[in-house]
């Protein structure tokens, strides 16, 4: 056994917890999952059944904490896990699995399948098996501070646009603010509007905010590798940045993961509750909604659907909210065939986005996005995640469908009366 | 050894052996599952009406929107002999006296012909599944030794007890005879096969339930 591979068994023997147990327990190979799943649905390739990503993991667990399967391992009547196995197994838990979550809905025994998916990613990590474009993200993360490589002084060129193009001051590490704001680089480089469109809404709100220097990336490639020390790592920034302030809340960015990564697996990586609040933006914005704080005025006209972020919706529980926001700003908001809790992923999710090598499947699997908008016909696509939007982005252009797709909070900001005064500042 | 010596053989030593096998072979295997424990959640919760492990316990037994659609066997052929199991085992008169020889508990059974129904219906239900599990792409990739050994083990208590009740094949005390010893290896094998579903499902549920009742998500 190569010192990598003992690696990653003994990461997985420690991931193997009572629920994966009893999930591996419980599962009698009805296939419903893969029906849910759709790598499965799109390609019709069986391999691609999410129970199946687990094969490895599930005989380890029953060669190392069943009393039949070390009987069975004893007397040499079982298959250890190998390099090669795991080598094989690449595609299955990282390119053909977004942690989308679909699988862990529909399984009618109970098995919250990507909970699995993602202990499993802790053990491929560990010995050697995560996708190169991730391991790179990762990396770029740890090292420099996000996994596209931006630094503080491309956040403070950014700031200084926003300032003068929007006439609103970007407060930089202001202690005691109610919000720390954070970005992904996606918003940082792709989507500036992201950041005027927050400045906008606090100002109406009057709200106080502010973005800190030590930690303005939100996402959490390690999260997506699997490997918790590099993940706690990025999320520890975050913390000490949140308490260094002084903070109430601290805001996640449009981007599914990076809501997960903070929000419900940030305080077990560092291993304590957190001081402050976690909220992604929608989150937030709703609340503002609710409170009266987010006025707008006028409404977009053209046919527009919301694509839901599986971390958001599925996986985080925010559902309700974003519809509410379209309604404020939309008069013809349309929903997709199973939008909302069992909405489709764009198919890029969990870091698949990055693996270059998965480009192809990941256009294959794009397919059921296409019918998704096929059957409503939107002008307009909006979502709450960046990562969403650029592989929304890339497979309509693929497809060549005509769809502009736009982030929730931008277009909700590009409401708000440029004149309003300040409310309650 | 005849036919009576067998039958003696089952209704004794054979179910002593078969119940003890499986009630040590439940508790341990809960054991060795539940015993892993897991880590505490730290994050703060979110609460939500409507979300919680017990939720997911009764839901989970519904089928989802749509999934009806898309895999109809699955779901009544799965119904169908679920259902027929429980009435055939638990509300056939014979099988309520032994069970109230062995714990003193009693129920009200169905008319025979009532149960004869049942387990015809069953049997179909179960060779339907058979058929979609050897026909269907993914549940043929899936399938292991294990799921074909199982369907065998869980069909044949059927099949020999509605023989025996109709007098088919073998003399009523032989086929009685392999009905019960049918039963015992039923209950050998189940705490050590994916037949134990019957158990940890509550747990899975419950698990699942619970981290999306944790984050406000109803499922």
């Amino acid at each position: 056994m190569s010192a990598s591979l003992e690696k990653g068994v003994r990461v997985l023997k420690e991931v193997i917890d009572a629920p994966i147990a009893s999930y591996f327990s419980s599962c009698v190979h009805c296939g419903l999952c893969a029906e849910a799943c759709l790598f499965y649905t799109e390609t019709g390739d069986p391999k691609y059944t999410p129970i199946h990503k687990l094969e490895p993991m599930r005989r380890l667990y029953e060669q190392e904490y069943t009393l039949l399967g070390r009987l069975k391992k004893m007397v040499g009547l079982s298959k250890p896990v190998t390099d090669a196995e795991l080598g094989e197994w690449q595609e299955l838990v990282y390119n053909s699995c977004t942690l989308c979550g679909r699988c862990s809905a529909v399984c009618p025994v109970g098995n919250d399948i990507v909970y699995m998916v993602r202990k499993f990613r802790e053990g491929m990590s560990a010995s050697g098996h995560a996708p190169d474009g991730i391991k790179g993200a990762v990396n770029r993360t740890v090292t420099i501070g996000s996994p596209m490589g931006v630094k503080l002084p491309a956040v403070k060129a950014q700031m200084k646009h926003v300032e003068e193009d929007y006439g609103i001051p970007i407060p930089l590490d202001a202690e005691g603010a109610e919000y720390m704001v954070m970005l992904s680089s996606m918003e940082i480089i792709n989507f500036p509007e992201y950041l005027g469109a927050i400045a906008k809404i606090m100002k109406q709100a009057g709200k106080t905010w502010t973005l800190c220097s030590t930690a303005f990336e939100a996402t959490n490639a390690g999260m997506q590798i699997g490997n918790s020390d590099l993940a706690r790592v990025i999320v520890s920034r975050i913390v000490e940045g949140a308490e260094k302030l002084k903070v109430k809340t601290v805001i996640s960015p449009e981007c599914g993961h990076a809501y997960t990564a903070l929000r419900w697996e940030g305080a077990n990586l560092v291993g304590r509750p957190f001081t402050f609040q976690v909220k992604h933006i929608i989150e937030v914005l709703g609340e503002f909604q609710e409170q009266g704080l987010l006025k707008t005025e006028g409404f977009e006209t053209d046919k527009l659907t919301f694509h839901d972020p599986c971390q958001l919706a599925r996986r985080g529980g925010v559902i309700q909210p974003q519809r509410n926001l379209m309604k404020m700003v939309a008069k013809d908001f349309v929903e997709m065939p199973d939008a909302g809790y069992m909405n489709w992923c764009c198919g890029g999710g969990g870091g698949a986005s990055a693996i270059e090598e998965g480009e192809e499947l990941r256009l294959e699997a794009f397919k059921k996005k296409k019918s998704q908008l096929e059957a409503v016909k939107p002008d307009r696509l909006v979502t709450a995640c960046a990562n969403c939007r650029i592989v929304l982005e890339e497979g309509l252009e693929h497809y060549q469908m005509d769809i502009p797709v736009i982030g929730l909070t931008e277009m909700i900001a590009e409401h708000i009366p440029d004149q309003t005064k300040s409310e309650g500042a | 050894m005849n036919e009576i010596q067998l039958l003696t053989w089952v209704r004794g030593p054979g179910l002593d052996i078969a119940v003890g096998i499986f009630l040590l072979g439940v508790f341990w295997r809960l054991f060795e599952i539940y015993s892993l424990g897991r880590k505490k959640d730290l994050s703060a919760s979110r609460s939500a009406a409507g979300a919680s492990g017990w939720h997911t316990i009764f839901r989970r037994s519904l089928p989802p929107e749509g999934m009806v659609k898309k895999s109809p066997v699955s779901y009544i052929g799965g119904y169908t002999f679920h259902i027929g199991l429980a009435i055939v085992v638990f509300l056939f008169a014979p099988h309520i006296l032994l069970i109230h020889s062995l714990t003193g508990l009693s129920w009200p059974g169905l008319p025979s012909q009532f149960i004869d129904l049942a387990a015809v219906v069953t049997m179909a239900a179960m060779v339907v599944v058979l058929v979609d599990r050897i026909n269907k792409p993914v549940k043929r990739y899936l399938s292991t030794f294990g799921d074909w050994f199982t369907w065998a083990v869980t069909f044949l208590p059927v099949l020999t007890g509605w023989m025996a009740v109709q007098h088919l094949l073998l003399p009523y005390t032989t086929m009685l005879a392999l009905h019960i010893l049918s039963v015992e290896v039923l209950l050998v094998v189940l705490p050590f096969s994916k037949l134990f579903h019957a158990f940890t499902l509550f747990g899975s549920r419950w698990f699942n339930g619970q981290v999306n009742g944790h984050k406000g998500v109803a499922v």
